[in-house]
Formats: C-alpha cells, sequence, structure tokens
C-alpha cells in the first residue's frame, strides 16, 4: 500500500500533478473524513427528509383546513426558493436567536452546531419534496384493493401495513431514489457554513498544496463515481421491487 | 396507459403528481403576498425586539438597502437568464447527440450527459471558476473572462446535462408509431425529427424546461460563495456595513427568500398548468 | 346463537340506501337459504352491485335489516371483521394483490385475519388452488396472469376463508369471451358442492343453469322474482320482458 502512495509522490516529483491527498497521510485522512461526513450528512438528512414526508403527508390528509394549508405553505416554501438562503436563514438568522450553552472549556458555544443546521435545514428542503412523494404513493394505491382486503377481514391496521405501505413504497421508490441523489449533490451546499464535508476538505488541501486543477478534478471524478454508483444501486433496488405486470 | 416520463435529475416530481390532490388547486391570491410580507415585517419587529441598543428599526434598515438588494436580485436573473440561454442550445446539440444514429456520437454525448447530471452545481461552479483563464487569446485579441462570466459558463454545464436529457427522454417517449408512419411516408430521418418528432415534443420538453429553469434560478445565488456580487453577497455586504446586527439577519435573508419565491412561485404553478394542460391533450 | 339451518342464511328486509340525494335501494326484501344459488340481474345501474356490497358492509344502509346468520348488519356496532369471516367476496375487477403471488394472495387472509398456522394454511391454499384449476401458478403474480386465471385465485383467496356464503360481484363483466367459461365453470363447482352463492350477472345461460332462484332489480326495487325455468319463460311484468328480449 505504501508503494501505491509513493508512486503518487514520485509522479508529483516527475510530472507536478500534486495528489497529496494520496501520498500525504495528513491529507488523506481530511480527504477520508471529508467523504465520511459526506455520507454521513446524507444519510441523516435522507432520515429526517423521510419522517417529514410521511408526518406531512399525514397531516396534508388531515380534515382542518387549515393544517392542509400550512404544509402546502411549508411545501411551497421550501421548493420555490434557494436551499443554501434557507441554509444561511436557519445558520444565521435563527442560530443567532437561540441561546448560547457553556461549553466544558468555560466558554460559550451555540445552541446547536453548523452541522447540526445543516441537517435541519437540508432535511427541510428534502422533506418538502418527500410530502408529495408520499402523498401520491398513498393515492395511488387502488381503493379497491383495499376494499378487497376489508372483503377478506383484513383490520385498518393490516391494510395499511400488508397492503397500503408495500404498494405505495414501490410506486414512490423511482421519486424517493430521485431525490436522494438530489441531496446528495445538495449536501456540497453545508460547505458554506463550514461543515468539513467532501467539498470543504478538498478546498482546504488545494489552499494548503496550490493543486486546485488536479483537486478540482478529483473532486467532479468522486461525485461523479460516488452518485453514480447510488443511481446505480437504486436503479438494482427499483428493479428487483417491480411487480410484474403492475405499474405503468 | 403508459405516463410520460423524463429521465431528469431534478426534483421533477410531475409523473408522480400527475394525480392531483388539493394542493394542485392552490392558487396564489393576493393574501398569500400579505402573509408572506406580513412575515417579514413579523421577522423584523422580532429582532426590533430583541435589541437592546436601538439604532434604528431593522426595518427601515432594510428598506434603506432594498434598492442595492433589488438590483443585485436583477443580477441573478440576468445570469439565470444567460445560463439557460447557453445551457438550453448546447444542452439540446447534446441531447439529439444522444439520439443520433451513430454510435460513437451517442455514447459520447451519452457520457457528458451523465457526468455534468451526476455533478452537484456547486462543483462545477467552482470547476468553470478555478479552471477558466481570466481571458482567452483568439490569435491577438484577448476576451477577458470576468467572475460573473465564468459563473455563467459554470452554471450553465448542468443546465445544459439536464436539457439534454429533457431531450432525449421527450424524443423516446413519443409511440414509435410516429417515426414509423413519417417512415412511410418517405421522409427521411432528418425531416422526421424535424418535421415530425421535435414539434410534438415542445409541449413535452416544455413543463421540465421551466421547472430546470426554476431550479437554476435558485441555483445562483450558488455564485455568491465565488465572490460574484449578486444578492447574496450583497446582503452580507450590507449586513456587515451595519455592524453585523445579529437583529437584522432574519429579516434580510427573510427579504432574499422572498424575492426568490415571488419570482419562482408562479413559474412553478404555471409547470403545474402545462403539465396538467399537456397530459389532457396526450 | 339463535340462527339455525331452517332460517334464511341471508335475509334483506326493506333495504334503503342512497348516496347523497340519489337513492340506489327503495326497498328490496329477500331471502337466501342455506345451499341455495341465487342470481340477481338486471339493467346497470339498478343496484345489483350495492345491494350485494351491502350484505358484507363495503356500503351502509339508511332503512331497513340485513341479516346474516341471523346477525344484524345494519348495526354501527357490528363487528365487521366477524361479519367478512362469515361473507367472501369476489370482484368484478379481481382486486388481487398485485406484490403477492397467487399462493400468497390464498394464504394472507388465513394467516393474518384468522391466525391459523402458516403450514396448514399453504396445504389448503394449495389444494385450493388446484380446485380451481390453476396448478403451477402458485408462484406467478397477478400481472403475469390473465384475466380468468386472476379470477380464479381471487375465489381461491376468497374460499380459504372457509366462508359460510360467498357474493360474485359481476365476476365475467370483465374478462375476455374465451376466459368467462373457466371462471363460470368454478363457479358452478362450488354451486354444485352446495356453497350458498349470490351472484350479480349478466350471463343468462348461465344464471338459468346453476340459480335456484333468480331476482330481477331495476331502479331500485325488485321488480320480479321465480325459479329460472319460471322466470325465464313466463315472466309477466313488462319491464322483466323487455330486459330479457334485449338480452336473450
Amino acid at each position: 500500500m505504501e508503494a501505491f502512495y509513493e508512486w503518487f509522490r514520485v509522479l508529483y516529483d516527475d510530472t507536478g500533478i500534486n495528489l497529496p491527498f494520496l501520498y500525504d497521510s495528513y491529507d488523506r485522512n481530511r480527504m477520508f473524513y471529508g467523504f465520511l461526513m459526506t455520507v454521513k450528512l446524507s444519510v441523516v438528512c435522507l432520515f429526517f427528509s423521510v419522517i417529514i414526508g410521511i408526518i406531512g403527508a399525514w397531516l396534508q390528509a388531515s380534515p382542518f383546513k387549515w393544517t392542509r394549508r400550512l404544509i402546502n405553505g411549508y411545501i411551497q416554501l421550501f421548493r420555490n426558493t434557494p436551499p443554501l438562503v434557507q441554509l444561511y436563514f436557519f445558520y444565521f438568522a435563527i442560530g443567532s436567536l437561540l441561546p448560547k450553552v457553556a461549553t466544558d472549556y468555560g466558554g460559550q458555544a451555540p445552541l446547536l452546531g453548523n452541522f447540526a443546521w445543516a441537517v435541519i435545514s437540508l432535511s427541510f428542503f428534502a422533506g418538502s419534496f418527500n410530502v408529495e412523494i408520499f402523498r401520491s404513493g398513498i393515492e395511488a394505491v387502488p381503493k379497491s384493493t383495499v376494499e378487497a382486503a376489508e372483503a377478506l377481514g383484513f383490520s385498518r391496521l393490516q391494510i395499511y401495513r400488508d397492503i397500503t405501505l408495500p404498494l405505495a413504497f414501490r410506486v414512490i421508490l423511482p421519486a424517493l431514489n430521485n431525490n436522494l441523489v438530489n441531496l446528495v449533490k445538495t449536501t456540497t451546499l453545508a460547505y458554506a457554513i463550514a461543515v468539513p464535508e467532501m467539498l470543504y476538505e478538498a478546498n482546504q488541501i488545494w489552499s494548503d498544496n496550490v493543486n486546485v486543477t488536479e483537486m478540482m478534478i478529483f473532486m467532479l471524478i468522486t461525485y461523479f463515481l460516488l452518485v453514480g454508483v447510488l443511481v446505480w444501486g437504486m436503479d438494482r433496488w427499483e428493479r428487483a421491487m417491480k411487480i410484474p405486470g403492475y405499474g405503468t | 396507459m403508459k405516463k410520460q416520463e423524463f429521465q431528469t435529475d431534478l426534483p421533477v416530481m410531475l409523473p408522480v403528481t400527475a394525480k392531483t390532490g388539493e394542493g394542485f388547486n392552490f392558487r396564489l391570491k393576493p393574501w398569500h403576498g400579505l402573509v408572506i410580507v406580513g412575515f417579514c415585517i413579523f421577522s423584523s419587529r422580532l429582532g426590533y425586539a430583541q435589541s437592546d441598543t436601538v439604532q434604528t428599526s431593522s426595518l427601515e434598515t432594510l428598506v434603506r438597502w432594498m434598492p442595492l438588494l433589488l438590483q443585485g436580485f436583477i443580477f441573478n436573473l440576468v445570469i439565470s437568464v444567460c445560463a439557460m440561454a447557453i445551457g438550453t442550445v448546447v444542452g439540446a446539440a447534446l441531447g439529439l447527440g444522444q439520439i443520433s444514429l451513430n454510435g460513437w456520437v451517442r455514447k459520447l454525448a451519452w457520457g457528458l450527459t451523465q457526468f455534468f447530471r451526476n455533478s452537484p452545481w456547486l462543483v462545477l461552479l467552482f470547476f468553470a471558476m478555478f479552471l477558466l483563464p481570466f481571458e482567452l487569446r483568439l490569435g491577438i485579441f484577448a476576451i477577458p473572462l470576468p467572475d460573473w462570466l465564468k459563473a455563467i459558463i459554470g452554471l450553465s454545464l448542468p443546465v445544459m446535462a439536464n436539457v439534454s436529457e429533457i431531450v432525449r427522454g421527450a424524443v423516446t417517449s413519443l409511440p414509435s408509431g410516429q417515426w414509423e408512419a413519417a417512415e412511410s411516408l418517405a421522409y427521411t430521418r432528418r425531416q422526421t425529427l424535424w418535421l415530425v418528432i421535435l414539434p410534438q415534443c415542445v409541449k413535452r420538453m416544455l413543463p421540465p424546461w421551466m421547472n430546470l429553469y426554476s431550479i437554476l434560478t435558485m441555483a445562483t445565488v450558488l455564485a455568491s460563495i465565488v465572490g460574484v456580487s449578486e444578492v447574496m453577497t450583497l446582503t452580507g455586504q450590507a449586513l456587515a456595513a451595519e455592524g453585523g446586527r445579529p437583529e437584522l439577519l432574519a429579516p434580510f435573508y427573510s427579504f432574499v427568500l422572498l424575492l426568490f419565491f415571488i419570482y419562482c412561485y408562479p413559474i412553478a404553478r404555471w409547470t403545474v398548468y402545462l403539465e396538467k394542460k399537456f397530459a389532457v391533450i396526450n | 346463537m339463535s340462527w339455525n339451518d331452517s332460517q334464511p342464511m341471508v335475509s334483506i328486509k326493506n333495504v334503503h340506501k342512497s348516496f347523497g340525494a340519489l337513492e340506489v335501494l327503495k326497498g328490496v326484501s329477500l331471502d337466501v337459504m342455506k345451499g341455495e344459488v341465487i342470481c340477481i340481474i338486471g339493467p346497470s345501474g339498478s343496484g345489483k352491485s350495492t345491494l350485494i356490497r351491502c350484505i358484507n358492509a363495503l356500503n351502509d344502509i339508511q332503512e331497513g335489516s340485513i341479516l346474516v346468520e341471523g346477525q344484524e348488519v345494519n348495526d354501527s356496532k357490528l363487528d365487521k371483521l366477524e361479519l367478512r369471516k362469515k361473507v367472501g367476496m369476489v370482484f368484478q375487477q379481481y382486486n388481487l394483490f398485485p406484490h403477492k403471488t397467487a399462493l400468497e394472495n390464498v394464504m394472507m387472509a388465513p394467516i393474518r385475519v384468522l391466525k391459523q398456522d402458516k403450514d396448514e394454511v399453504e396445504k389448503t391454499a394449495r389444494a385450493l388452488i388446484r380446485k380451481v384449476r390453476l396448478e403451477g401458478k402458485e408462484d406467478s403474480y397477478p400481472g403475469e396472469l390473465s384475466g380468468g386465471q386472476q379470477q380464479r385465485v381471487a375465489i381461491a383467496r376468497s374460499l380459504a376463508m372457509k366462508p359460510d356464503v360467498i357474493l360474485f360481484d359481476e365476476v365475467t363483466a370483465a374478462l375476455d369471451p374465451e376466459t368467462v367459461n373457466e371462471v363460470l365453470l368454478t363457479i358452478k363447482d362450488l354451486a354444485d358442492e352446495g356453497m350458498t352463492c349470490i351472484l350479480v350477472t349478466h350471463e343468462m345461460g348461465f344464471a338459468r343453469e346453476v340459480a335456484d332462484h333468480i331476482y330481477f332489480t331495476d331502479r331500485g326495487v325488485i321488480v320480479e322474482h321465480g325459479p329460472p325455468t319460471n322466470f325465464f319463460d313466463n315472466a309477466k311484468d313488462p319491464r322483466t320482458k323487455e330486459f330479457l328480449s334485449q338480452i336473450l
């Protein structure tokens, strides 16, 4: 492995192509943790955005007019404003209104750090799409299929668990995956509030090493591969979940 | 019934939301604007109430900066229109490349499309910012490339890839009978494409294209990260000039959110309207 | 309870049912004894389907009484699950669960609703699939089966609950002409075995062959009824005559 890393140092000496995140263990760690942070941010935001989507879809079916309006307002607001400004609004505007807490070292720290705010902001952004996705999925389950289950004596809960959800899930899977892919790409915005994700770490490295070209190309390839693998995996999953003769 | 589906990576939820619920009947009414303005005033009041040493009220400060911020916003719109124009032209060519009969052209166009679609917008913007030279030399002429021009180029890259995919999706979603019918009438492939296929595709492409424009407009604020003086950059500068008063943050950011909402929300409504209308025709 | 075989298994008395301002059933009464096969015929929109959907409480009624084995259906405290264990139903659109194989469709309700042992259920389910002549299709998904095959799975699914009476709601109306017969044959087998059946149908020849009693409905009332030979050859009411002349 060391020989492999060393080869890139030689490459740098010979050709001037500088890839410090391969031969320098410090930069290698930075890059690796940046990658982990991107994955972590994506997974945590995915989790919360799905929860927001489920709750939102449930509230959207509420009998109260104002509950429905509130949810619609949330959806439209978050879908029609720039996610970066949303992030700033959460992090700077709301963050500055929250009380500060004492740290172990006797200093003052904000109640929520930049990672937490990135999660909140991006989850609400992705969640606004998920609400519509979940609602349309549940609507897509034919009423007659539910009726058949009723006629067989299934209880409401059983129908929801055994019929509605499994069918709805398959209907929405492509849209949900599409949203997930977008979410992964949107995590780069966390760069703007200094969450040490991949792009941020790459920036640190190119600032130290003055190798913007190499880092930029590396970033493009990395994201291309990351998203490409994700899309490919989701595609396989969708195909595996496909019910013969159902849908389209 | 086969639903048409465009292979874009955008948050286009049209295929799924084709079944309409109440959300679709939601119309922009005057009072919605009032609610938003009220929210702005409220949030500035909130900040006002919080500040101990009152210089000028937050709202007054915001009003004073408004002309500058609006100018910045117009710059955002200029960037969005230019990036959309470039991205559409190049992307349409790339999309036609994806349905070319020549295997190599098709593979190349597909590869380029996938590459730029899978990359985050911000990374592409950085890419354009840092890797484009500050001027282009064509013989003795030197065309300067200022930051805002680089930003336009950087933003037009993902637009290009998505337009390419919209074109390909629309063409392949047409029933093959159209190609066969035109062929049996002895049209050449080029004639078939331009006289039969593409005119039918325009309607199918319009909603996702508008959706893309809306997303692009919202992405123009990314240019602030690389220092183009658009609305977000100016907001930051205005806040700094006011001495970084924390109570100003909420009203200023709300104002920027509001600007984009006022611009993008009608586009979104219109997109949904067109989508519904064309769905009925098809 | 107090109910025994000598009383009607299903007893409908003066049933009224409206959807909003539209009155669909205007005082319908009929009795079905155990082991009897009755056919309800009539022009579309005459309320036939609504009537049998009321029997297992998929629709509620405004007025009148429906007794199933002595139990009142028109009762807000009714245990719908108990009722639906006794009353099976087969739908016009089959309404199989698209994400389950034919065998799983048949097995699901006994396992989930009746909490029966899985191995036992599987044995019964395989026997039922054989009974409806679908051997070898156990692992096919509904989307891979023809309409007639799906409808036979639906019949097997209903039989798996061991109901006392089965409702057939225009079960051949959505089928291709060449597959109608295989479904009718299956129903005839059931009738011959002594299963109590209530059918809404447009298949006059079939009704004549299997029914013990025929009811003709028009505009929400029963116009005429009687044993098949009487009914088809000596219809008295002009409306019945007109309907029969159009259809035969």
